[in-house]
């Protein structure tokens, strides 16, 4: 094995307070990223979730519909227009809407009721702990997750309250369905939800679309536009899609979220370039020495980028280790940080390219380093 | 018959800029030829330095033309210029310049993986090396483990451990005390009699003559004379 990796590990862990340093800003660095990022992929999957687990082939949304909680409001009369077109099996109605959810005590807490054709196997709530779907067809029947039973005053199946003024039964608790905004999720069957939010039965928010087996989605979805008008047949994943843009660029918070990712890349990546250049400063003689010797500028350039990626490699460590506690500490939580395998290679990418250029500057530094300065000494 | 090894003709070199400018060389010619120690000596400023620096490629003349094993260093650029350092010199510093986190092996070691060389027989060969400068036991030792004599042994083992053409020492005694001063020169002569290199020492110090076979004393930038060493004028008595 070349020298090039002894030579570049004694050199940065010979100094380990300017090593600890070093660490500390890559860590913080990519934690700081990894969060970030962490967040926009949650953010990312929550506002599709309702999509994600709709058993649906095609959407029908009102024509400038940007989200799944998009209010827009559709005409069920086009229920049987689009069921009478060739490939079309089902069209089942979605609701939703914002509404009131009276405690026992009396207080109030605001929720947003999904609703669908729980016969018509629509969209209903998953991953349930208790109760059954099937449940959600019995007169004010709801399902609600876990993690809300404090915010909604109740404990469990057969707890009560009110919504819109009518009397609600907890029929199944789901785990995990958090909102991504603070208003918890409220799932009922199609007319009952239609009463919580206050719609009338011929209309319905969206309309899921179930194919017959075989039929070219692409092709239905056309003919769904040009014999329905004011409406668009999109596929799930171009919804995912449009809400996943409004969500995160529409309002900002994906700007936000990769702003931050920046700054911890350029904070990252200026205290390694400083404590990189400053270790190669305390090392210029050796350097020269290296240079008065015969060493070409190439093998100098690798003694360096390698002290940079064993930084990226201990510093990544570090940060996986506290980014799998992050990711564990807030799995739980209203917007848990998802850090998939994918973004986790990337981040590692990330960091031994951040490294890499922080050497640069130190490269240069010994560019321009004349081996004649060994002999003044 | 010996091999030339080094050969510098009409070298002139002026140091710095504007007003300040001065000429630390001056039409300086000086060949070093295989199995001979060389002393340059003179006294500080004289230009010494840097003679030895464009000799052993650091620096380029202003005037002049040096080769070395008979390629010529004029248009070479740094990458070409640290080229031929790596195939035919090898350099002994007065500080020693050791690599104070790299045992004395793996100092001697550097010298031949910069050169590319690789591998079991190159720690053989470090070993070896080690040995005949007589630190074989001291092999896995840090500089700082080491006397200032034995570093500067260190420091020797690594500049002849690729089997470069010449030699150039820059001050090798100067921070050592008698005893171990003596020593590195006896090392130096060893190297250039009995493995045919061109040794080049560079000292102000004059008590050094008896291990040279030439003394070259230089002055305000020019060779002033030249006279027989110690170490010659030894061989001369023996042989006659």
């Amino acid at each position: 094995m070349s020298l090039v990796v002894t030579l570049a590990a004694r050199n940065l862990f010979q100094d380990r307070l300017r090593f600890s340093a070093t660490l500390i800003g890559i860590v913080f660095s990519v934690v700081l990223v990894m969060v970030q990022l962490g967040l926009y992929f949650g953010f990312g999957r929550m506002v599709t979730t309702m999509i994600d687990h709709a058993p649906a082939d095609l959407w029908i949304v009102s024509k400038d519909t940007k989200s799944f909680e998009d209010l827009s409001l559709l005409d069920t009369s086009l229920q049987n227009q689009v069921r009478s077109i060739d490939g079309v099996a089902e069209v089942i109605p979605v609701v939703i809407g914002f509404s009131d959810w009276r405690l026992p005590d009396g207080a109030m807490a605001p929720v947003f009721v999904v609703g669908s054709d729980i016969a018509a196997h629509g969209l209903a709530p998953w991953d349930l702990v208790q109760g059954s779907v099937q449940a959600l067809t019995a007169p004010g029947a709801v399902a609600i997750d876990k993690s809300y039973f404090g915010r909604l005053g109740v404990t469990g199946i057969g707890s009560t309250a009110e919504i819109h003024g009518q009397k609600v039964t907890v029929a199944a608790v789901t785990q995990g369905i958090r909102s991504f905004t603070t208003t918890p999720y409220v799932f009922a069957d199609l007319d009952h939800a239609r009463a919580f939010i206050g719609l009338r039965p011929t209309k319905a928010s969206h309309f899921m679309v179930r194919l017959k087996p075989g039929a070219d989605a692409a092709k239905v979805a056309q003919t769904i536009q040009s014999r329905v008008s004011d409406v668009q047949a999109i596929t799930p994943d171009q919804f995912r899609s449009r809400s996943r843009s409004f969500w995160l660029f529409g309002t900002g918070a994906g700007a936000a979220l990769f702003g931050g990712a920046l700054l911890g890349v350029i904070v990252g990546t200026v205290i390694v370039a400083q404590t990189l250049y400053s270790s190669t400063k305390d090392h210029l003689y050796e350097f020269a020495t290296l240079r008065a010797i015969g060493c070409s500028q190439s093998y100098i350039f690798k003694v360096i980028i390698s002290q940079a990626l064993l930084n990226a490699v201990v510093g990544f460590t570090i940060a996986a280790v506290i980014g799998l506690l992050v990711v564990a500490f807030t799995a739980s939580s209203a917007l848990p940080i998802v850090i998939t395998p994918l973004l986790g290679v990337g981040l590692f990418v990330l960091t031994a390219v951040m490294c890499v250029a922080s050497a640069i500057v130190s490269i240069v530094r010994v560019i321009r380093t004349d081996p004649v300065m060994v002999l003044t000494r | 018959m010996t091999e030339r090894i080094i050969e510098a003709r009409h070298v002139t070199k002026f140091l710095g800029a504007g007003a300040a400018q001065v000429a630390a060389l001056r039409d300086v010619d000086l060949s070093l030829d295989g199995g001979e120690l060389t002393v340059l000596l003179g006294p500080s400023g004289s230009g010494k330095t840097t003679l030895l620096s464009i000799l052993g490629c650091m620096l380029t003349p202003n005037q002049g033309t040096v080769q070395i094993c008979g390629t010529a260093t004029a248009d070479a650029s740094a990458e070409g210029l640290a080229a031929i350092r790596r195939r035919h010199i090898g350099f002994v510093f007065q500080s020693f310049h050791l690599f104070p986190t790299l045992t004395a092996a793996e100092n001697v070691l550097l010298a031949l993986d910069v050169r590319g060389e690789r591998g079991e027989q190159t720690k053989t060969k470090a070993h070896a090396v080690l040995e005949r400068v007589g630190l074989a036991h001291k092999r896995g030792a840090f500089p700082r483990e080491l006397s200032g004599g034995e570093q500067q042994r260190v420091a020797i083992a690594r500049a002849i451990v690729a089997e470069p053409s010449a030699i150039l020492a820059d001050e090798p005694t100067a921070a050592l005390d008698t005893g171990n001063g003596q020593a590195i020169m006896s090392i130096l002569a060893r190297i250039a009699h009995e493995r045919d290199r061109a040794v080049l020492v560079v000292t102000h110090d004059a008590r050094l003559h008896k291990f040279a076979d030439r003394i070259i004393h230089i002055e305000d930038g020019h060779l002033t004379r030249e006279e027989v060493g110690g170490a010659k004028r030894q061989q001369l008595r023996s042989s006659a």
